[in-house]
């Protein structure tokens, strides 16, 4: 499942388990491992255990089992503060009693950095994330972004190697998120630290990371670079999970040559991608992106199988439309297509017929 | 916009300027918020403000000595207290006859406990000369029945008084008296007096029409007698045979007027007021009760302040008290030493639990929360003595000390009615007050500052005492103003546990309010308390800042 081997891993997750109460585990056999440099991202619904993870590598929260491995030691009995791992929090918890320049001065203080060399680097960090001019004025005096990029200089301030940072945009509005999530990653990048990104803002995981780790209750569904999350989702989960996807429910009626032949649940034959599906007659979700759905039947390969669809509503989005289709007994079949001079805007009530590529309909478990 | 147009006021769109329509729009709201609190301001008002006042008034008011003796008051100015000469004869005329309408009315004894405030002895001075004034009028009456038998009647002297039939009443004498014995009573004679000296009379004889006109007042709308069956005051007899002495009754023709020359041939003794004060005590010609009373008799004085810090007022000016009085400003030190000793400990013992009550799952801290505040749930009265029994020699510490042998047996430890006591009890008592207003700061602290602070590099103490701690400082800050507050003006549980050496200048004040009456000292000693809370609160406030506190 790991794209990397353990060889050149810089932080390792080995059989890892947690549980908070001892009835349920929040976090179940977890194996990762994250190579130096790697931006990587856990994505994932809302209590699937993202923030547990990064508590264990951060030191707060102990394994229940497993062992998590820091450049090939074992951290599981050292104290959160002598990991020297940077960590910014989803508040950014900056200390709101202290000046920004004291905050950031904090982390090389109890380091018993000398006070020239502590000035120095507080004066690049604060310069490195473009608030140079800040360093007087308390938290509360600073705009979300602000804060953000403070929290970011802190944890970055005594050069760590690992930052682990906790849904750090959540709370900064669209275009804000926008800029910083270049600001980050530009910064990871340039400084080649190792980065673990904890958010459920999909977007953010497949615009910044190396790869990204979905998580779903307590396990990873999938760890991949973010086109091939997108475009090969392993399993049902992550194909609904990441993007927006249309779904239909068939039975498996032959495979041949890497391509099912899908009997949907309406009597309508389709093809598609054998994902994990193999035996003929096995229930199974086929999937299909709004994008890769072709309303131009010229387009598509000879003999390729197509389907009766009714055109429920059509909206115009500005670079594209977005298009809802019945299809199969499906209201909810939803097409995007390009805002092109040559694309033809379809009007509700029409009958139309769709088809698609075999491979880009991935026929997963059900 | 150009600078010009930006310059002028903004209009609004009626055309006044905005800044008046906003007014407007916005007088109607505080009105409306005012009616909304007004009865609260009543309230505050009523049961704050006005105590507070009457309190700060009654430390400098001092209008008793002028109250109950006006006259001896106006002549007794006049003479110079430092010289070694008593007081020459008029001031005696005037105290005999002051003295005589107070001991009437019974309020003689009340300015012999204020006087005796600032020198013992006084009180009884005063008490044993009321008793003593009747003798010299007694002499007097018998000398005048002698004469006449009619002078013991009160009819023959109201009708002397009185002047001729269609004599001008001196109605303003009739004034001035109801006012002197307003003044003295508290309390305004009501009624229509049917009595009114001639004018004739009172320039005659303008002691007796004085003291006459005090009497018929007192008598017929005060103890609501008929003046003529009344028998007179023996002042009178006194005060006639004074103005007989100089009076020229030789062109009067009006009642009794031969009954008056007859008195005057009769070779009367002219009242010598300073032997009869001298017969009735001697401290009355004792120059240093004279002193005294000067001293004391401006209507506002700095006295009861003076008193407040151990210092008095002498004729030659302010002096500290003998050493055996002084003993409030080392009460005043003992309860702001004490008050301190108690925060301290009450910070101390309070951190830990409210941190506790914070940092704890719900579920405990609510068992625990209910521990904190279980004392509010038993008397106050009830849990001092609770500490009495605890503390006690014989008691259940002490006990405890010797059967574990950190104490000998015959060694045991005083731990009540002394500083100890106070310091222990209070500290209990006070703890809910410390606790709460921490309890309530420091739960807003997100706990993640704790981990950020060790995420990067601190350690479990450090990140205490560099993160934690400062933001709990406000919580410290309103836990310490309010136990402080409360523990300087503390009074039950120093009264209980505190024995002699461990009580507060509250019980002082106490004692002055419930004991020796000296109500004047009592509000100067809690004007001076208020002051110094208020100073301490804007030294707090300059210090720490009074937005750093929070009481949640
Ligand atoms: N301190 C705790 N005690 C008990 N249970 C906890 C604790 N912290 C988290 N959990 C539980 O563990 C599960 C995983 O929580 P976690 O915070 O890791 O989720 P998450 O993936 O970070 O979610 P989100 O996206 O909402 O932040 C949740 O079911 C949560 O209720
Ligand atoms: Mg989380």
């Amino acid at each position: 499942m790991a794209a990397s081997n353990s060889s050149d891993a810089f932080v390792e997750f080995e059989r890892v388990q947690k549980s908070y109460d001892g009835e349920t585990l929040v976090v179940k056999d977890l194996n990762l491992n994250i190579p130096k440099g790697e931006f990587l991202t856990m994505l994932g619904p809302s209590g699937s255990g993202k923030t547990t993870c990064l508590m264990m590598l951060a030191g707060f929260e102990t394994a229940t089992h497993g062992d998590i491995r820091l450049d090939g030691k074992s951290i599981n009995n050292i104290p959160p503060h002598k990991r020297g791992i940077g960590m910014v929090f989803q508040n950014y918890a900056l200390f709101p009693h202290m000046t920004i320049a004291e905050n950031l001065a904090f982390p090389l203080e109890v380091r018993k950095i000398d006070k020239s060399d502590r000035e120095a680097k507080v004066k690049r960090a604060l310069e490195m994330v473009e608030m140079g001019d800040f360093g007087g004025r308390r938290p509360s005096q600073l705009s979300g972004g602000q804060q953000q990029r403070v929290a970011l200089a802190r944890a970055l301030v005594f050069e760590p190697e690992l930052v682990l940072m906790d849904e750090p945009l959540g709370a900064l509005d669209k275009q804000l998120r926008e800029k910083m999530q270049f600001e980050i990653t530009d910064l990871a990048h340039n400084l080649g630290i190792t980065t673990v990104y904890v958010t459920h803002d999909q977007t953010e995981a497949l615009t910044m990371s190396d790869r990204v780790a979905v998580f779903d209750d307590g396990r990873i569904q999938q760890i991949a670079p973010p086109d091939q999350l997108y475009e090969e989702p392993e399993n049902s989960f992550v194909a609904q999970f990441i993007g927006e996807n249309n779904t239909m429910m068939g039975t498996i009626k032959e495979i041949k040559s890497g391509v099912a032949l899908v009997e949907l649940d309406g009597g309508e034959m389709i093809d598609a991608k054998p994902v994990n599906v193999s035996e003929v007659g096995a229930r199974t979700r086929v999937s299909i992106r709004p994008e890769r759905v072709e309303v131009d039947k010229s387009r598509l390969k000879p003999g390729a199988h197509t389907l009766k669809a009714e055109v429920l509503e059509f909206i115009y989005m500005g670079d594209i439309f977005r298009t809802r289709l019945r299809v199969a007994g499906n209201d909810e079949f939803i097409v995007k297509t390009r805002n092109a001079p040559d694309q033809r805007r379809m009007q509700p009530g029409e009958q139309i017929e769709i088809g698609w590529l075999p491979e880009d309909c991935r026929a997963l478990e059900a | 916009m150009s600078d010009t147009a930006s310059k002028a006021p903004v209009l609004a769109a009626d055309g006044t300027p905005l800044k008046r329509s906003l007014n407007r729009a916005l007088r109607v709201q505080k009105m409306r918020a005012l009616a909304l609190i007004a009865p609260l301001l009543l309230f505050v008002m009523l049961s704050f403000i006005m105590p507070i006042g009457d309190m700060l008034f009654r430390s400098v008011e001092n209008q008793i000595v002028e109250n109950t003796l006006p006259n001896a008051t106006q002549e007794l100015a006049k003479w110079d207290g430092s010289s070694e000469d008593l007081p020459p004869e008029p001031v005696f005329r005037a105290l005999y006859h002051d003295m005589f309408l107070a001991a009437e009315l019974k309020r003689h004894t009340r300015l012999g406990s204020r006087l005796n405030y600032e020198s013992t002895g006084m009180s009884s001075l005063f008490r044993q000369s009321g008793r003593k004034l009747d003798d010299a009028g007694k002499d007097y009456r018998k000398l005048f029945l002698v004469v006449d038998e009619a002078w013991g009647d009160g009819a023959t002297w109201q009708s002397v008084m009185g002047g001729a039939e269609g004599a001008t009443p001196d109605a303003a004498l009739v004034k001035a008296q109801k006012s002197q014995i307003y003044r003295l009573d508290g309390e305004a004679p009501r009624g229509q007096l049917d009595f009114a000296p001639s004018q004739d009379v009172s320039a005659l004889l303008p002691l007796t029409a004085r003291e006459y006109t005090a009497f018929a007042i007192v008598t017929s709308l005060i103890k609501k007698d008929d003046l003529a069956a009344t028998k007179p005051f023996e002042s009178l007899f006194v005060a006639l045979a004074d103005d007989l002495s100089t009076a020229d009754l030789s062109g009067y023709d009006g009642p009794g007027a031969d009954n008056l020359r007859a008195l005057q041939a009769s070779g009367l003794p002219t009242p010598n007021y300073t032997e009869i004060f001298g017969e009735m005590d001697k401290d009355w010609v004792n120059i240093e009760t004279w002193r005294t009373i000067q001293i004391h008799a401006e209507p506002y004085t700095s006295g009861y302040f003076l008193n407040a810090v151990d210092m008095q007022k002498t004729p030659t000016g302010v002096e500290m008290q003998p050493e055996d009085r002084q003993v409030l400003i080392t009460l005043f030190v003992r309860t702001m030493i004490m008050s301190l000793t108690i925060m301290f400990s009450c910070i101390l013992l309070g951190y830990p639990i409210a941190w506790l009550l914070a940092n704890l799952p719900m579920r405990q801290a609510n068992v625990l929360m209910i521990l904190v505040l279980l004392p509010f749930w038993t008397s106050l009265l009830v849990r001092t003595s609770a500490w009495k029994v605890m503390l006690q020699q014989q008691g259940v510490i002490n006990d405890v000390l010797v059967w574990i042998g950190l104490v000998a047996d015959d060694n045991r430890l005083i731990l009540i009615n002394n500083e100890t006591g106070t310091i222990i009890a209070m500290t209990h008592i006070l703890l809910p007050f410390m606790i709460l207003p921490m309890y309530s700061v420091m739960q807003t602290i997100n706990p993640t500052y704790l981990r950020a602070a060790k995420s990067l590099g601190a350690t479990n103490w450090t990140a205490f005492w560099r993160v934690y701690f400062p933001q709990s400082i406000p919580g410290i800050g309103a836990g310490s103003i309010l136990v402080f507050i409360l523990s300087i003006g503390y009074y039950i549980t120093p009264e209980i546990v505190g024995g002699t050496k461990g009580v507060f200048i509250s019980n002082r004040i106490a004692y002055h309010i419930s004991s020796s009456l000296n109500w004047g000292l009592a509000a100067a000693l809690g004007t001076i308390l208020l002051v110094a809370v208020l100073i301490l609160y804007w030294a707090y406030d300059k210090i720490v800042g009074i937005d750093n506190v929070k009481l949640g």
